[in-house]
């Protein structure tokens, strides 16, 4: 999985992707995970700092992850 | 550090057709209570999924719409329409409250029966009444509305073999200007078969007829068609006196008055677009009372009215199994609330709230049922915060047919408590247990052997 | 101080719908060219949106602020809730919506927003409801009114009947929007299902008129009054069967049509009457748009500024009727690349605001 280099994020939680056109908003948690992606952190570690950060079991985070890089998928945000 | 609130990652594609979180707030709106009880509470004490009833919504509703006829028409009886929900806990508050019972099976007449409703006070409705069924009620001296000439031809026979006057009514059918036409039920008002029937009882002398009945249609959106309905029944009324010098005691309307329920395919919500029980209180008394009656002929006007007193009553609780996505991206959530426990899916877009605080972000989400059928769907779309596996969600204005249609489906029923006059759940109906059902079952002494073991 | 009333601008915030000015255009950017047009305003332009790529939404030059307003389909309770909270930073005078699907909306919630100091002018409920499209021909029939004759199609099967009785061709219309001409009883059942999936049920069968179309854009005080009238005959025509170039037109028996019209139903505020006129001078109304046209800016060019006028209407002012306006006026609609950045998108997008 590695997140398209060239995706503008902004800390406002607004995503554009400039080889698209196509625009797209995440929540706090969704901006959070796209800027640990931008710099390259390992599944391991970005499920450790989430845990540590909200309150959510392991379990269940690792579920919503890969929902989360299903949504990427579908919109064509991940490199192929 | 205290740790945040979780919402899971979503990421939503900005797009000129999507209603984004302003579309929807209001539907969204979280109900963690009801009248004051906790739905976190109730569905651990009684389990998920789980009926609500709420006593003083009832009697507000019963109340408010007979202070709504009442201020207009001078006689007004309203009677309780079983099969929108015959709990007997629900029965008897409005009998409590003074409704007479309105059945249409003998199952129906002998809950009536058994809640306590004097014989005389049960109007006894329906194509399927059986002779002893129609004897029974004739001697209890209930109100019986022929639908059919089959209907009409065996009572007379009974009536002369067992030596009985019941009282007895019509059901008419009309043209109101509404689509569909109830013409199935009752007689014709147009081709004069209900003229007919008319002059068949009248003649007899068997029968005594004291009443018209209509029933025009459910969830009716044109308040004119009653109208329209109540002018037939009162021109049905004044030839009966003309001709046969007969005062008709009452006229019932039937019911039909929708909830504000939104009904599936409407553009609009419902509780913007349902007219208002004053409206068709309007258009249903100014007809009567001005057709020329004098005071003392004025008919008894009975109402059957169910689904509007009761929906709004109503709630199912439940909560989340799953979350999935779906091939097309699109995602759904999986609830233990199936169209088994939830019939009225099927007609309607329920409002769904989550019962507890989300985050600001809305999801556009399919919501589906925990059964085994694809038919299975609760919400085909509809935006709510983002659930977890173990939220709860309340389904709204759940109260009328849910608790008579429900099926049995390969699960169980579910409890079903009665908010009472003080917001204290009392258990009405327990869930069925695996022994409930298969008290039932019988099994062939030759299917007892088990050979798989 | 020295001054006078003439000369002190009347502050004004109002509050417009229907941005959408596209291919087939909502009127609210013309409504707001001709209100900005009338000197006598200082005015505060709020755009009202629903979707974020609305034209009207990035022309700032017109239009001051915009905020996303919810879907009439989230209930009137939404609309009012987010009203409130746009009212309690702008503080709106007067709002003016432009779409039909929202009136209903915006008629129930009048007193309403009356009461938290938004003024509207519009129809009552009732008159909005008599010019409704599956209850027009009735309503034609009641006032003396040429309508075609229609049925309203619940079943896909009752279509074979109507064809029968009104012939071929016939014109299928979705119970808010949309409507096409079916030759045959495969193109009309195509059709049905296309507008049930669409606008719910019924589905309307009118019979189909041929001559010529004219939209006439007038409006009224509610007293039965009609304040304004212009005709125009449609020139080109684009294949979503809207007008792309248009004239006004002399034609008495038009202005009549809409005095009876107003009369008859004691119209207040605009309205567009779709007229087809056949090819012996009868103006039948094929349809009653309780709203202005989105032409409307051509009122305003020829000498009666209909937009304008609501407006002093709406803030209680009595208004003489117009008497004349200039025939051979004509309006022909352009398409201009407006350039924006996609951070304004995505602003109005995320936030609802812009």
């Amino acid at each position: 999985m590695k997140f398209k280099k060239n995706i503008a994020t902004s800390d406002t939680g607004y995503i554009f992707n400039p080889g698209s056109g196509d625009s797209f908003s995440s929540n706090q948690i969704g901006t959070d995970l796209l800027s640990f992606f931008k710099e390259d952190k390992s599944r391991g570690e970005i499920i450790r700092l989430i845990c540590a950060k909200y309150e959510v079991e392991k379990i269940q985070f690792e579920k919503d992850l890969d929902d989360f890089i299903t949504q990427l998928r579908d919109h064509n945000l991940l490199e192929n | 550090m205290e740790k945040l609130r979780y919402e899971r990652p979503i990421i939503r594609k900005l797009n000129a057709g999507l209603v984004n979180k302003f579309g929807t707030q209001a539907r969204s709106e979280v109900v963690s209570h009801l009248e004051g009880a906790s739905v976190k509470a109730l569905i651990r004490e009684y389990g998920s999924p789980l009926f609500v009833l709420s006593e003083q919504q009832i009697r507000r509703s019963y109340q408010n719409m007979s202070r709504i006829f009442k201020t207009r028409y001078p006689k007004v009886q309203f009677a309780w329409s079983y099969k929108t929900n015959y709990l007997n806990a629900v029965c008897r508050i409005f009998h409590q409250e003074g409704s007479w019972a309105e059945v249409v099976s003998g199952f129906e007449y002998e809950k009536a029966l058994g809640n306590g409703v004097p014989g005389k006070m049960i109007i006894f409705n329906g194509p399927d009444k059986t002779e002893d069924q129609l004897v029974m009620a004739a001697r209890n001296d209930s109100l019986i509305h022929i639908d059919h000439f089959d209907e009409l031809y065996t009572l007379l026979r009974l009536s002369e073999e067992f030596q009985l006057k019941p009282r007895v009514a019509i059901r008419v059918n009309m043209d109101t200007g509404i689509y569909p036409k109830w013409d199935r039920f009752g007689f014709n008002f147009e081709n004069g078969q209900a003229w007919n029937a008319i002059n068949k009882i009248t003649d007899s002398d068997r029968l005594n007829l004291v009443g018209l009945h209509c029933h025009i249609g459910t969830f009716m959106l044109d308040t004119n068609a009653y109208a329209i309905a109540a002018s037939r029944l009162c021109e049905l009324a004044w030839r009966i006196r003309d001709k046969h010098g007969k005062t008709i005691q009452y006229l019932d309307l039937g019911g039909g008055f929708p909830s504000t329920n939104t009904l599936k395919g409407s553009y609009l919500p419902g509780s913007d677009t349902v007219p208002t029980i004053d409206q068709f209180a309007d258009a249903i008394t100014s007809v009567i009372l001005g057709f020329g009656f004098s005071k003392e002929e004025l008919p008894l006007l009975i109402l059957e009215t169910g689904r509007a007193m009761i929906d709004d009553a109503g709630y199912l609780l439940g909560t989340v199994l799953a979350n999935k996505r779906l091939s097309d991206g699109r995602s759904s959530t999986i609830l233990d609330i199936g169209v088994n426990s939830l019939f009225t899916a099927f007609w309607y877009d329920h409002k769904v709230s989550p019962a507890q605080e989300g985050g600001q972000y809305t999801e556009e989400t399919v919501l589906y049922g925990p059964l085994c059928m694809n038919i299975d769907v609760i919400r085909e779309s509809v935006s709510l915060p983002l659930l977890n596996k173990g939220d709860h969600l309340v389904v709204h204005k759940v109260g009328a047919y849910n608790m008579t249609q429900w099926m049995q489906f390969i699960t169980l029923r579910p409890n079903v408590v009665l908010l009472d006059h003080e917001s204290h759940p009392k258990l009405i109906r327990k869930a069925e247990t695996i022994e409930s059902i298969e008290s039932q079952e019988q099994i062939p002494e030759h299917l007892l052997i088990n050979s798989l073991s | 101080m020295i001054t006078t009333n003439t000369l002190i601008k009347k502050k004004l915030v109002i509050a417009v719908t229907g941005l959408n000015a596209i291919d087939s255009p909502g009127p609210g950017v013309a409504v707001i060219r001709a209100i900005r047009e009338s000197p006598e305003f200082d005015l505060r332009i709020i755009g009202l949106n629903y979707e974020s790529l609305e034209p009207g939404i990035y022309l700032h030059d017109l239009i001051d602020k915009t905020y996303q307003i919810p879907y009439p389909s989230a209930g009137t309770e939404s609309l009012l809730h987010r009203m409130k909270y746009i009212h309690q930073i702008e503080n709106i005078d007067l709002v003016i919506p432009n779409f039909d699907a929202e009136l209903f909306s915006f008629i129930k919630l009048r007193e309403e927003l009356e009461k938290m100091g938004i003024r509207s002018y519009l129809p009552e409920m009732e008159q909005f409801e008599a010019r409704h499209k599956t209850v027009l021909y009735k309503f034609g029939k009641k006032h003396q009114l040429m309508v075609p004759e229609d049925r309203l199609i619940n079943q896909p099967s009752e279509l074979m009947k109507a064809a029968e009785e009104l012939e071929y061709p016939l014109v299928i219309k979705g119970k808010y929007y949309d409507a096409t001409i079916a030759n045959t009883l495969e193109e009309a059942q195509k059709a049905f299902f296309q507008l049930q999936a669409k606008w719910g049920l019924p589905i309307i069968a009118q019979k189909f008129i041929k001559g010529t179309e004219i939209n006439i854009a007038a409006l009224g005080d509610g007293k039965g009054n009609t304040i304004s009238v212009i005709p125009m005959r449609k020139l080109y025509i684009t294949d979503k069967g809207k007008a792309w170039a248009g004239i006004t037109i002399e034609d008495p028996s038009l202005i009549e049509l809409a005095h009876k019209f107003i009369k008859a139903t004691r119209w207040r505020g605009g309205c567009e009457l779709e007229i087809m006129q056949s090819a012996t001078g009868i103006p039948y109304i094929m349809e009653v748009n309780p709203r202005f046209p989105a032409w409307i800016y051509l009122t305003a060019a020829a000498g009666q500024n209909q937009p304008a006028t609501l407006v002093r209407m709406a803030l209680g002012e009595t208004v003489e009727p117009f008497r004349s306006y200039e025939v051979g006026k004509m309006f022909v609609r352009y398409a201009w690349e407006l350039i924006t950045d996609v951070g304004e998108f995505q602003k109005i997008s995320g936030t609802g605001e812009l």
